[in-house]
């Protein structure tokens, strides 16, 4: 075990751990964004320069802080390592470039993005980011490319965070996309028009920082904010079958992986649960899903009214009735 | 007249087949290193000549070679650098044109010092040329011997591998080089873990310059206390210098490090004068990539000693009023060119080098082109000029490689020192457009 310094606050973590990840042990304001590490995916990481930090001293042994700010997600701590992160402005103020750079070329199409709502780039704008924009020129935009039935690709919201790349190499048995060109030109693609096709492809979906990759079965169907995340599961030969099902009313509006608070999926799901088994009744509903930060879910604590019994008291008895067959508990006791 | 050491014989008729570069001394070093040295003393040998990497960051070779991590069961590997793609920089395709079997022979005498059995030569793709020249001055050492199973009887084997790149700028950073070499699409490693313990393949790898590698022979043939009583300081030995730009005699110039620059632009010997009987307005010292210095700076130093062609005189006063001598693309400006168009022209090499993988270079290379392109073309604001010096801030040190920085740099410097004509440029846009217009200090006084 090795103790760091993190933000003034001391941290034992376990060695070869990351800075990003000790700053998660902590937990709270203090933990640097991540816009391109995903836990999962071996190899991701260092791209999209979100979460650098000040190292102040490298280690008790030498305690010569580092020349440049680094990557906290990709950087192993050292015994008596110092970091800075909330607490040096050199950070912040990089960060804030960060999202500017991130935001030039970004269509903002927030308003019309399945993304919206729970997306990573959206509360890394709002959190670190300036309310206008110094970027005067044309902005980059890309030709649509099909990459099958199951999934939108828009490369003009992209990063290039290689987060579907990585999980289609390390999960899935055959990548057929990956990223062509180069600098600002490059792009995610299958090079000879192709479908990206087997039986895990959908997670690209999950772990898409943005809405470059979208579910088509979702698409402009509803907003996050007026669904409602219900942990559900069922009996799956290829996976896991522990999803979150997004419910409006009693029609599941699509089907996700579960994601912990770092917007990150806990066990990848296979493209039937994702995208065949839109009828509640195949699922077991183990009751609503409790959604921590990266999502505008959070904010509305939804969950009150659909497990608290004293919010909703006496409901009328008809009510009761047409509940009877939902999987919702509304206004019983539970 | 300074001392050639690695361009003496480049003239020689028929110098790239073996036999002529055998007979002026060629392959001794082999001979000396594999008969009678071990390769820890070829080790110490380079490191006590002082030589430092050619290839621009400048860190000593030798210690470079000690870093090397040596785990059991694990192949170590030599790669030579000869992705030279720096705009301005032309000196290594020109040692390997000429002298082949030069290189070959750094080759092996190095990789028997690290231990390699099989090394690499990674070559720009677009010097096909020297990439068949070097192909047949290898099939040529291995039919003598220099080259495969246990060389020159001494229980020693090599392989050596010539493989061209695809184009790319960045595969001359060391990390995309070996991503490119293993076949995958050449982006920068994050570091660490370093080349010298996760290199190529996953093994401990060493990556140097062409003419790094080009001057280990001679070190170890004549010896490193020799070697170090050429240049100044911990600049010891030559170094080719790319000259070009507006000068009388464009060209490779092998020199003895300390030669002031004055005298390397203006003598006869070098250089030769500025051409057309003009003025000169700024030098780029080092390549593409780093700052560039107007006249009066990079005579004199800040503090008015004369300048040299060394690393430390070259980088004193750092970047506010220093450069780099970096890889010695050593580039010429007369008072005729236009210094808004010159850095949009860099902006734009780098804009479209850039690998795309980080967001800082990716973004913020193409709007420094951007900007730069509207002020060259007369549609540029006051603003502009603050903003990409901004701009250039957020790239520099926050990428993974050292690409961002040398995007960055020549924007940051150009605007340090030649803000003025900035700002010209964006208050007379009708005049900056004009045919062969040009700024002129007097001109903006009247203005």
């Amino acid at each position: 075990m090795v103790k760091i310094t993190f933000d003034g606050i001391e941290v034992e973590v376990e060695e070869g751990t990351t800075i990003l990840n000790a700053a998660r042990k902590i937990g709270g304001e203090v933990v640097p964004p991540a816009m391109c590490y995903y836990t999962p995916l071996k190899g991701s990481g260092g791209k999209c320069r979100a979460c650098l930090v000040k190292v102040a001293a490298g280690s008790a042994k030498d305690p010569r802080p580092m020349p440049k700010l680094v990557a906290s997600c990709i950087t192993p701590v050292q015994d008596g390592m110092v970091v800075e992160n909330t607490t040096n402005p050199d950070v912040l103020a990089t960060r804030k470039g960060v999202v500017e750079m991130l935001l030039i070329n970004h269509p903002l199409d927030c308003p019309i993005c399945d993304q919206a709502g729970e997306c990573d780039l959206q509360n890394f704008s709002y959190e670190h980011g300036t309310s206008g924009t110094r970027y005067e020129e044309e902005r980059r935009t890309f030709e649509k490319i099909d990459i099958g039935p199951l999934i939108q690709l828009h490369m003009t919201r992209c990063i290039l965070c290689y987060r579907c790349v990585y999980t289609a190499d390390q999960i899935t048995e055959k990548r057929v996309h990956g990223v062509l060109g180069r600098g600002d030109a490059a792009e995610i693609g299958t090079y000879i028009e192709n479908v990206i096709d087997n039986d895990f492809s959908g997670n690209v979906i999950d772990v898409c920082p943005v809405g470059a990759l979208t579910d088509k079965t979702f698409r402009f169907k509803n907003r996050v904010w007026f669904t409602k995340p219900m942990d559900a599961h069922r009996d799956c030969p290829k996976c896991s079958g522990k999803v979150v099902l997004w419910m409006r009313g009693n029609d599941v509006m699509r089907v996700t992986a579960r994601k912990d608070k770092y917007n990150e999926v806990q066990e990848f799901i296979c493209n039937e649960c994702r995208f065949d088994h839109k009828d509640p009744n195949d699922w077991t509903i183990e009751g609503a899903r409790k959604i921590d930060r990266g999502s505008v879910i959070s904010a509305n604590h939804y969950e009150l009214p659909v497990l608290n019994v004293p919010v909703v008291p006496n409901l009328p008895g008809s009510t009761e009735d047409d509940l009877k067959d939902t999987p919702f508990n509304l206004g019983r006791s539970v | 007249m300074g001392r050639k050491l690695l361009t003496e014989h480049i003239n020689v008729e028929g110098i790239q087949t073996f036999d002529v570069y055998r007979k002026h001394g060629g392959y001794a070093s082999v001979e000396k290193a594999l008969k009678t040295m071990t390769p820890e003393e070829v080790v110490e040998e380079v490191k006590a000549s002082g030589l430092r990497g050619r290839g621009g960051a400048g860190f000593p070779t030798g210690m470079k070679w000690s870093f090397l991590a040596k785990p059991e069961g694990k192949p170590r590997y030599l790669v030579c650098n000869a992705d030279e793609s720096e705009p301005g920089t032309f000196k290594d395709r020109y040692l390997m044109e000429k002298l082949p079997h030069l290189l070959i022979e750094g080759m092996i005498t190095s990789s028997f010092a690290l231990g390699a059995r099989t090394s690499y030569i990674y070559i720009r793709g677009e010097l096909l040329y020297v990439l068949r020249i070097l192909e047949k001055a290898i099939a040529e050492a291995y039919a003598n011997g220099f080259l495969g199973e246990n060389i020159l009887g001494s229980g020693y084997s090599l392989d050596l591998h010539v493989h061209p790149g695809g184009g790319a700028y960045i595969c001359g950073e060391e990390t995309a080089l070996l991503e490119s070499l293993e076949g995958k699409r050449g982006n920068p490693r994050n570091k660490p873990p370093f080349p010298a313990v996760w290199g190529l393949y996953g093994c401990p790898t060493v990556v140097n310059n062409v003419e790094s590698i080009a001057t280990v022979p001679w070190i170890v043939t004549n010896g490193a206390a020799e070697y170090a009583k050429i240049g100044v300081g911990r600049s010891t030995g030559t170094k080719l210098i790319s000259a070009g730009g507006n000068i009388n005699k464009p060209g490779v110039y092998e020199i003895e490090l300390g030669v002031p620059v004055e005298e390397f632009i203006y003598s006869d010997e070098y250089c030769g004068g500025i051409w057309k009987g003009r003025d000169m307005k700024a030098v780029i010292a080092g390549g593409s990539s780093v700052p560039i210095l107007p006249k009066e700076l990079i005579l004199k130093t800040a503090a008015g000693e004369d300048r040299l062609m060394t690393y430390e005189s070259l980088s004193d006063g750092g970047f506010a009023t220093g450069t780099m001598l970096g890889s010695g693309g050593f580039f010429v400006m007369d008072d005729q060119t236009c210094i808004v168009r010159h850095t949009w022209t860099l902006a734009r090499f780098y804009h479209h080098e850039s690998c795309g993988q980080c967001s800082p270079c990716r973004e913020g290379t193409g709007w420094m082109e951007k900007v730069l392109h509207r002020i060259e073309y007369g549609h540029g604001q006051m603003h502009d000029i603050d903003l990409l010096v901004s701009v250039a801030k957020q790239i520099e040190g926050n990428t993974i490689c050292p690409l961002g920085d040398a995007a960055a740099w020549p924007v940051a410097a150009a605007i340090r020192h030649f803000r003025d004509e900035f700002e010209w440029h964006v208050k007379h846009p009708e005049r900056a457009t004009a045919p062969g217009a040009v700024y002129n200090k007097a001109d903006s006084v009247l203005a």
